[in-house]
């Protein structure tokens, strides 16, 4: 019964994340490779993500924080970056990314510094979110919950 | 991460299961999403965070992999650069992938040797796809080695063949087997060796990325139209390179953008296409039927060809017709009577693909014009109880033994057109028409005949050795419906053989000429593939056009002569 009623929450949780734009398509494709080898396949993805990410992040922030930033540099860091939102299917991240790009293409220094708190700021609530929604999953109990039904 | 490779055998025989792919990729988040979903396509992953290791992981052994999947940006060496050394060093197929689209990006993947270029997020759907790019690739080394060192291949796959025993039912992927299964007989096997060994075994060239480099530059400067090895040499200038080293390169380079432009339609591939057909055998095939009728039992081969299988046409008879005479999986039984030696039977060739193929290429339907019209035939072989009996598996592995083919063929066309099949016609026509005669010969009164039945052409005349004839019923698809032209190479023992069907049988064209008494028309197997009509419409069809072209046929000049041949 307890069961039920989280379960119900977690996929509220995750619809949700769905609706809002946070993620996209590419979280299913994660859980569908979630199999009995790694049941934990979706979260271990997740955490790994957030600490690669982070990493990335902070290289953005350095490159940044240069007195002439180098846009070049700041453009392939970024793609770096995207390319690894996309690993999880982080939406809104991604689409900051490719906004923080164009910036960084039109050596908009102000535009790059704005575009880059969005991203940071998206990036810090999605992690928020997802370790909310996993953390629930791990109270419903293993092999349970991440996975989308079978059909 | 690295799985025990599995045996080489089992490798081979489970093809693409067990590909062993190398992904190489900065983000360990996806290092990690795809490794899992390769090990659920079945694949033997190996995973590589960075470009300089993974470069020197196939540096050290360049046979431990089939393919690279290797990110475009990567921190520590542009992905670019890894993909053009793993291009020139391994010559293993690498695919790219990177979050960004661009088609400037892609161009840039693709100008650098990439077979595919992926955006992230991958599907796996994608990935499960790839071991076509491995397949293809063994695909053009089989040709490059035909093309090289004819002799040397063709003992090989003879060989393979040999060691193949029970493995009658030949797929073009079963040739590709062999292929490497011969890459594991020799171990040490990598595409520089077998440049090696198959090229100028002159002096011998490294390509490394800076002299194919200049390469490419003179070729851009001279323009690719005008290019030639000559005038490649002269602007690059490099002392010790030889006209030959740049001929060599130049092949593969022009085979390789080829490659890549075909890359999407490689499924389409129709014959006309393939660089190695004789220009006289495009003309001839496309209007006059006799010429592909007469490649009968290479055109197994040919038709393998169609299907992307691209093998030099010059190359290995003997395998491609047992090959041929591989027939259906379900008659098995009837192949290993054959190979005894036994009584009459009936010997069917699907030119088409079976239904693997139907998976492997399931574009092949959409293959047009002139190629349909042999992909579906029959073989017929009727040989004499007490005779010693032929066999074709047999004469065909021993090419060199053949003799020469005496079998001219020629017909009119309704257009007035005289053709003549012989043996000069083309040089592979030439080896074509040997098989057929090799068969035929075998036997001094083995009877062939060949009928050329066209919606409108008419009246065919035949020209016969007095050992030989060779009868065939030819189609051609573009004129009859949308059905699988089939093609009946008869081919019987002893004209003791020869009796007239039975009427209900309905083969007016076999009545003419006499039959073989104990087999039935229900005896016959027509092997068609899926998209055709179903069998008895097939028929149906088949037999109302022979039937409205029976006054043509039964020309009353004609057919004296006709029994002549036969009975003779």
């Amino acid at each position: 019964m307890d069961y039920s009623d989280l379960r119900r929450q977690a996929a509220y949780m995750k619809k949700s994340l769905f609706d809002q734009g946070y993620l996209d398509e590419q979280f299913y494709q994660l859980e569908d490779l979630q199999d009995d080898v790694s049941p934990n396949f979706v979260e271990e993805v997740v955490t790994l993500f957030f600490k690669d990410s982070s990493r990335l992040l902070s290289n953005i922030e350095q490159a940044l924080e240069k007195n002439s930033p180098d846009f070049q540099k700041l453009d392939s860091l970024t793609h770096q970056f995207k390319g690894s939102t996309s690993s999880i299917g982080a939406l809104k991240v991604k689409h900051e990314c490719t906004l923080l790009r164009e910036y960084c293409n039109k050596e908009n220094l102000d535009g790059c510094f704005r575009t880059f708190q969005k991203v940071k700021r998206e990036h810090a609530i999605l992690r928020q979110k997802l370790e909310a929604y996993f953390q629930l999953l791990r109270q419903i109990g293993p092999a349970e919950g991440a996975s989308r039904p079978v059909i | 991460m690295q799985m025990e490779s599995s045996s080489a055998s089992s490798r081979v025989e489970s093809f693409p299961i067990g590909l062993r792919v190398l992904v190489v990729d900065d983000d360990l988040t996806w290092l990690k999403i795809l490794e899992k979903m390769l090990r659920k396509c079945s694949y033997d992953v190996t995973t590589c965070c960075k470009a300089r290791a993974a470069l020197d992981l196939l540096r050290e052994r360049k046979d431990r992999f089939d393919i690279v999947i290797s990110d475009v940006n990567m921190p520590d060496m542009d992905g670019f650069k890894l993909l053009e050394h793993v291009g020139l060093e391994m010559d293993l197929p690498v695919i790219m992938m990177s979050v960004d689209g661009e088609t400037s990006r892609v161009m840039k993947g693709v100008q650098h040797g990439a077979c595919d270029y992926l955006l992230k997020p991958i599907r796996m759907k994608e990935l499960r796809n790839i071991w076509q790019h491995v397949y293809r690739k063994r695909i053009h080394e089989v040709k490059d080695m035909e093309f090289h060192d004819i002799n040397d291949d063709i003992n090989i796959l003879r060989s393979g063949f040999e060691n193949f025993d029970d493995r009658l039912f030949m797929t073009t992927s079963e040739m590709i087997s062999l292929r490497k299964r011969k890459d594991m007989d020799t171990r040490d096997f990598s595409d520089q060796d077998l440049y090696d060994s198959a090229t100028v075994k002159k002096a011998r060239v490294v390509w490394s990325v800076e002299l194919h480099q200049k390469f490419v530059n003179a070729v851009d400067q001279i323009g690719f139209d005008k290019v030639g090895p000559k005038k490649i040499l002269d602007l690059m200038n490099v002392p010790g390179l030889t006209r030959e080293n740049i001929a060599s390169h130049l092949q593969k380079y022009r085979m390789y953008l080829c490659r890549i432009q075909k890359q999407h339609e490689a499924r389409d591939f129709t014959g006309n296409k393939q660089p190695d057909h004789s220009p006289e055998d495009h003309s001839v095939s496309l209007g006059i039927r006799n010429p592909r009728t007469s490649h009968q039992n290479s055109g197994g081969h040919k038709s393998q060809n169609i299907q992307g299988l691209e093998m030099i046409d010059d190359f290995q008879e003997s395998e491609l017709n047992k090959q041929d005479f591989l027939p259906v999986k379900d008659k098995k039984e009837d192949i290993h009577s054959r190979k005894a030696n036994n009584s009459p039977q009936l010997h069917l060739e699907a030119m088409l693909p079976h239904s693997d193929h139907k998976q492997v290429y399931p574009s092949i339907s959409k293959q047009k014009g002139w190629h349909e019209s042999v992909l579906l035939r029959q073989f017929m072989q009727y040989p004499k109880h007490d005779h010693e009996p032929f066999s074709l598996l047999e004469d065909h592995s021993h090419p060199t033994q053949t003799q020469e083919p005496l079998l001219s063929i020629s017909s009119n066309e309704k257009e007035g057109t005289k053709f003549d099949i012989k043996p000069s016609v083309a040089n592979h026509k030439d080896r074509h028409t040997k098989i057929i005669s090799t068969a035929a010969y075998e036997d001094d009164s083995v009877s062939t005949q060949v009928e050329h039945v066209n919606s409108k052409v008419f009246g065919a005349t035949y020209e016969h050795n007095k050992l030989v004839g060779s009868k065939e019923q030819h189609y051609d698809q573009s004129r009859v419906h949308d059905l699988i032209p089939p093609s009946i190479y008869l081919n019987t023992k002893n004209e003791v053989d020869l009796i007239a069907l039975p009427e209900d049988l309905n083969l007016p064209y076999l009545q003419g000429i006499g039959c073989v008494e104990n087999v039935g028309y229900n005896g016959m197997e027509l092997h068609h593939y899926n998209s055709c009509a179903s069998l008895a419409e097939l028929q149906n069809n088949w037999y109302d056009e022979i039937e409205l072209n029976c006054e043509y046929w039964y020309d009353p000049l004609e057919y004296p002569f006709l029994d002549e041949c036969l009975f003779a």
